[in-house]
């Protein structure tokens, strides 16, 4: 850009008695600028708007997605470290001698690090909420639980040991949470499935509006676009007039919807560790993991705005590419 | 260079606006197309801009047929071929300056080379102290001007001119005149597009006469 005064000319204004003033020249700048494609004919506010509301869901989407594959990571990595034994008592077992055997038993597999009984209180607390405070476990026949802690990575052969157990000490049975190892990852991964589709469908709409709004504006500026035709301008200038004010229009709404979106994890992260101390905070994050967004789904929600901002831009100039051929066809 | 054999061209379902033209446009040629007005200059002059398909007949430019050109080829061809309209179609927009250099900008020049022979030419048209300013503001023969040497800025293989001294007093239009004559020296295809008799009278060329449709040519 250069701001060039055009040849001087001596203005005849410049009376005898202004001499000694000199007069102010202002050097008139020879480019205007504007760009070909002026900034103002391509609709912005309405495209703002809504890229920044898709940033906004899909970021929200990402970190939902994240946040559910964190906890049943969690949950998995806790469960599957862990298998109990449960005792059953009747009439004329022995519990002391029962639990002595299974944990015997447990022990002699590879893998098993701990065997621990729960003991009355803490079996007490456990049932809780479904008994009451001030249980007197003495009083009630209540199955006896044996934590069985595996080291990490191990996988003993828990059909050899429920085998045995069976056997050796009638009554108890041997639960390897299995099924909801199982129940989990499968819902995991339907949640990520449903996050990736809503995350695609949110893309495609992007996509789309982008395509009418660039439509709009080459409509707009047809004069532009039909005059840089006659000048010799291929599609790709053209397409590049376009894309530049896609490409900021994009940027500036994804950033507002990403922002929004961190903004809003951000407060939910302090309001849910505000809660934690509470036993509903306790609840919620049992379920739920606590509300905090791992540093990677940040990462993630930036490499989202990058991609749709990016997106829009090759959108745009992808569809002024394709009309621009199509005006270019002689053969209409 | 140009040629068209037995080019017919209607609009729409309307009457043939043209009919059954055939010449050519040799290349280092000057020639006036003229005819009353609604005569169809100006469609004869998109036909040749391949900016309209005729009817029937067949169009060449460049030694190509026009229908096997593909858009993307468009462009370099476009890029030969120096056009002056009747409606000028400068960007309002842009400066003078900028609208005569868009010929330039489009084909990836770098401003610092162009500079100045931009200024050069729009001085050469008695432009040369309004080249900052926008085209609304400029007189209807300024704005000619200014389109004039959009179309000449880059040395075009052909150029064609509608109405180009339509807007301008007769010295001006003599000078504008002798502009064009020189660039035919310099060896570009020349085709203006007329029917002021007078400027016709001032050079002794070639004439495409259009009448109803028709085409008469005075070599
Ligand atoms: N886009 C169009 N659609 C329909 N009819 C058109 C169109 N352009 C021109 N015409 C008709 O074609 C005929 C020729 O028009 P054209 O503009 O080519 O004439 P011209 O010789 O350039 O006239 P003038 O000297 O007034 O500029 C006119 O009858 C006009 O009404
Ligand atoms: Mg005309």
């Amino acid at each position: 850009m250069t701001n060039e005064s055009p040849p001087e000319v001596n203005s005849p204004k410049t009376s005898a008695k202004q001499k000694t003033v000199k007069p102010k020249r202002q050097p008139k700048p020879l480019r205007s600028g504007q760009s070909i494609v002026p900034r103002e004919t391509v609709a912005g506010t309405a495209l703002v708007f809504v890229i920044g509301i898709m940033t906004f869901l899909a970021c929200l989407t990402l970190g939902a997605v994240s946040m559910v594959n964190t906890s049943a990571a969690k949950w998995q990595n806790d469960i599957s470290r862990e298998v109990t034994i449960q005792i059953r008592p009747f009439d004329d077992l022995e519990m002391e001698k029962a639990i002595k055997d299974a944990s015997r038993i447990a022990l002699t597999f590879n893998g098993v690090s701990k065997v621990t009984a729960l003991n009355n209180v803490e079996t007490a607390r456990l049932l809780e909420p479904w008994l009451g405070a001030g249980l007197q476990l003495d009083e009630l026949p209540v199955p006896k639980l044996l934590t069985v802690t595996l080291a990490d990575g191990a996988k003993p052969d828990f059909a050899k040991m429920r085998e045995q157990l069976e056997i050796q000490v009638p009554g108890s049975t041997l639960d390897d949470h299995r099924t909801w190892v199982d129940r989990l990852t499968t819902m995991a991964l339907t949640m990520v499935a449903i996050g990736t589709t809503v995350f695609l469908l949110m893309m495609a709409a992007t996509v789309t509006t982008v395509i009418f709004a660039t439509r709009g504006a080459m409509a707009g500026n047809k004069d532009v676009v039909d005059v840089l035709h006659f000048v010799g301008a291929d599609s790709k200038f053209i397409s590049r007039q376009f894309q530049k004010h896609f490409l900021i229009l994009g940027l500036k709404g994804a950033a507002s919807g990403t922002l929004g979106a961190i903004i809003l994890f951000i407060i939910l992260g302090l309001w849910s560790s505000g809660s934690l101390a509470t036993p509903e905070g306790d609840q919620i994050s049992a379920l739920f993991g606590t509300f905090s967004l791992s540093w990677s789904g940040y990462f993630w929600m930036i490499i989202v705005l990058l991609l749709v901002a990016l997106l829009t831009a090759f959108t745009s100039s992808f569809t002024v590419q394709r009309q621009v051929n199509n005006l270019q066809n002689y053969r209409r | 260079m140009i040629s068209f054999e037995n080019v017919g061209l209607r609009y729409g379902i309307g009457r043939e606006v043209l009919s059954d033209l055939s010449f050519q446009v040799a290349p280092n040629s000057f020639q006036f197309l003229t005819g009353p007005s609604g005569a169809g200059k100006t469609s004869l002059l998109r036909l040749m801009l391949l900016s309209l398909s005729p009817t029937r007949g067949l169009v060449k430019v460049f030694g190509k047929e026009a229908s096997t050109i593909r858009p993307q080829q468009m462009p370099i061809i476009r890029r030969k071929i120096g056009v002056v309209f009747q409606d000028f179609r400068l960007l309002d927009h842009l400066t003078t300056y900028e609208n005569v250099a868009l010929p330039l900008q489009v084909r990836g020049k770098m401003e610092l080379d162009y500079r100045q022979d931009v200024r050069d030419l729009l001085d050469w048209v008695g432009l040369g102290d309004r080249m900052h300013v926008h085209p609304p503001v400029l007189s209807g023969g300024e704005k000619q001007r200014a389109a004039i040497a959009r179309a000449l800025i880059d040395q075009p293989d052909v150029l064609l001119a509608d109405e180009p001294t339509g807007n301008v007093d007769p010295p001006l239009a003599r000078r504008i005149l002798r502009l064009f004559i020189e660039l035919h020296r310099s060896g570009t295809s020349v085709v203006i597009a007329t029917h002021d008799l007078s400027l016709m009278d001032q050079y002794d060329a070639r004439r495409l006469v259009l009448n109803s449709g028709r085409l008469q040519i005075y070599d």
